[in-house]
């Protein structure tokens, strides 16, 4: 299956990526042989088979979604730090509404 | 200087040796060779003074850990609180971790020193360590060729002896193909066993930390102090692990050789070796059976649709607004700073995985790939649990060729194809090891390492390390 170069520009911007002229052409060529690679999938029958969604069949494991004592605690500024762009301790952002 | 961590263990304690005078072998060797071979992004310098520190410790008291005062290396996808890690991208060129991934705690707890960083293909995503945005890694048995990857830096440094081990990471094959490439053991535990907070997210349903070592006893001996339920990752287990044993002898066990392995595409020479192999396992009592895993030629399409799902999802924080590099300049707007600090953060194998795996899970698409792919995976699983009902342990080759030469594998998909025998496993969620398998002509006259690799059932890596240690001393008294 072939990718237009209008349908990369779509997927590479959901994905938010800038991608250049000779990308375009580049990975519409690349992803449509990597597509035609993975559709030998097609050549399976899966009907009735459960899909496999983690790593092992482990069955889930719920717990309570409450704050623990953890490694990250009290380096918060740390985290805060780490981001190129803050004000007065809070990470900044350019505006959302135009 | 060919340490072992099991050798150096006991000279610490008889005081043949010195934490010190360990720790300083190893930066003489990164200094000497390092220039050359581009093991590591980052060297810890000071950790001549925790080495000194060590050494106090060692006279005061009796220390059980048999990683203290190990000096280990780390791919620069594990976060070291304090320590810059890059995961081999520009996007995080200047990011300090701000806390110790579970299994850097852990080493510490258990006396290791940390002697610094190792180079990646970028976000773990290539074979060859060609990828990096920091310059190439090169194997140290032959200069001109990869050192395989993703976690090339870290089985350079080990076969350099440049580190007495390290930890890479395994999402298809990460730590085991360029163990093989590089003449050293890798092993990737059962999903599930050890703990990646603070790894850098690839692949969330394949990704594991696994060890790189000379032995299979040290790779061993990584594992056991990494392992465990960790609460900050939640899909690891509780389960007990029991230190493998020393077989006498390999009589009686089951190994399955899986003939799609064997079908086409491997190196005249390893099919060769296996062939050896197969006599010399059934000569020293070991039961050699032909057995099929049916749907091995799929694994490689199924895992090239889950990775780069995984990946367009778990790379979407990279977005120049929490940590790392930002285009925030002269952005119009928030989507400008996005795909701006995106364009020019990521290299072109994350693009393009990313554009992938956004492809395969956009409106309409999902049921026809990931969800497919999923299935695939069952049927994958199947098919080992069926063969684990006649054999004790699976093996053949952990890569269809040895290293190659840099720039030889130029369109993505046959970059892939260096990782068909091991991404099946991380599919299915096995333990494997690739077990040093000797040497085979090279094609230019020399000769280059090669690896075999050993899968065993969920969780029984004690049985996994037992026949792999095995197989290792039959191959080294052959």
């Amino acid at each position: 299956m072939a990718l237009s170069e209008k349908e990369v520009i779509h997927i590479a911007d959901l994905a938010r990526i800038k991608i250049g002229e000779d990308e375009k052409k580049r990975f519409g060529k690349e992803l449509a042989a990597i597509l035609d690679f993975i559709g030998e999938l097609d050549e399976i029958d899966t009907s009735g088979v459960v899909p496999m969604t983690g790593g092992t069949k482990e069955e889930s494991i719920f717990r309570s979604d409450e704050p623990v004592s953890n490694s990250l605690e009290g380096e918060g500024a740390d985290l805060v730090g780490a981001s190129p762009k803050k004000k007065n301790g809070y990470v900044s952002v350019p505006s959302i509404f135009e | 200087m060919e340490y072992t961590i099991e050798d150096v263990r006991h000279k610490l304690r008889s005081g043949e040796l010195t934490v010190k005078g360990l720790v300083a072998d190893c930066m003489l060797r990164i200094h000497e060779r390092d220039p050359e071979i581009h093991a590591f992004l980052d060297v810890y310098e000071d950790a001549l003074n925790e080495a000194e520190e060590k050494d106090a410790m060692l006279k005061d008291a009796p220390q059980e850990s048999p990683l203290f005062g190990i000096p280990i290396a780390l791919k620069d996808n594990i976060l070291v609180k304090g320590r810059r890690t890059t995961a081999g991208s520009k996007i995080l060129e200047n990011y300090t971790a701000s806390f110790d991934a579970t299994v850097v705690r852990k080493l510490k707890e258990a006396g290791a020193i940390i002697i610094g960083k190792t180079n990646l293909d970028e976000f773990a995503m290539g074979s060859s360590t060609e990828n990096s945005a920091y310059g190439l890694t090169k194997n140290p048995r032959d200069p001109s060729r990869v050192p395989g990857g993703s976690s090339g830096g870290s089985a350079a440094a080990v076969a350099a002896d440049m580190a007495l081990g390290a930890l890479g990471s395994d999402t298809g094959g990460s730590v085991r193909q360029p163990a093989a490439f590089c003449g050293v053991v890798g092993f990737k535990p059962t999903y599930g066993r050890v703990s990646r907070h603070g790894l850098i997210a690839m692949a969330s349903s394949l990704d594991q930390i696994g060890p790189l070592a000379k032995t299979v006893r040290d790779a061993e001996t990584l594992f056991s102090a990494v392992f465990g339920h960790d609460e900050f990752d939640a899909t690891t287990v509780r389960r007990p692990y029991e230190t493998s044993l020393d077989l006498s002898s390999i009589a009686g066990v089951r190994i399955g050789y899986p003939k799609e392995y064997f079908a086409g595409g491997l190196d005249s020479g390893i099919s060769g070796k296996f062939d050896e192999l197969r006599g010399v396992l059934k000569k020293n009592g070991a039961i050699v059976k032909d057995i099929s895993l049916p749907h091995s030629s799929y694994a490689l399409a199924a895992y090239y649709i889950v990775v780069p799902s995984e990946v367009s999802a778990n790379l979407a924080r990279f977005d120049g607004i929490r940590y790392g590099l930002s285009s925030n300049e002269d952005a119009k707007n928030l989507f400008e700073v996005y795909a701006r600090t995106r364009e020019r953060g990521f290299g072109p194998e994350v693009k393009r995985r990313i554009i992938l795996g956004t492809y395969a899970l956009s409106a309409g698409y999902y049921d026809a790939y990931y969800l497919k792919a999923q299935k695939v995976r069952t049927l994958i699983a199947r098919d080992f649990e069926r063969a684990f009902q006649d054999v004790d342990i699976v093996l053949g080759p952990t890569v269809p060729t040895p290293a190659f030469q840099f720039g030889a594998k130029t369109d993505p998909l046959s970059m892939y194809l260096a990782d068909i025998y091991t991404v099946a496993i991380n599919l299915a969620g096995l333990p494997g090891i690739s077990v040093p398998g000797g040497l085979v002509p090279a094609g230019d006259g020399g000769e280059l390492p090669f690896g075999i690799q050993l899968v065993a059932p969920w969780f029984e890596e004690s049985k996994l390390f037992s026949i792999a240690k095995a197989v290792e001393s039959i191959i080294k008294s052959a």
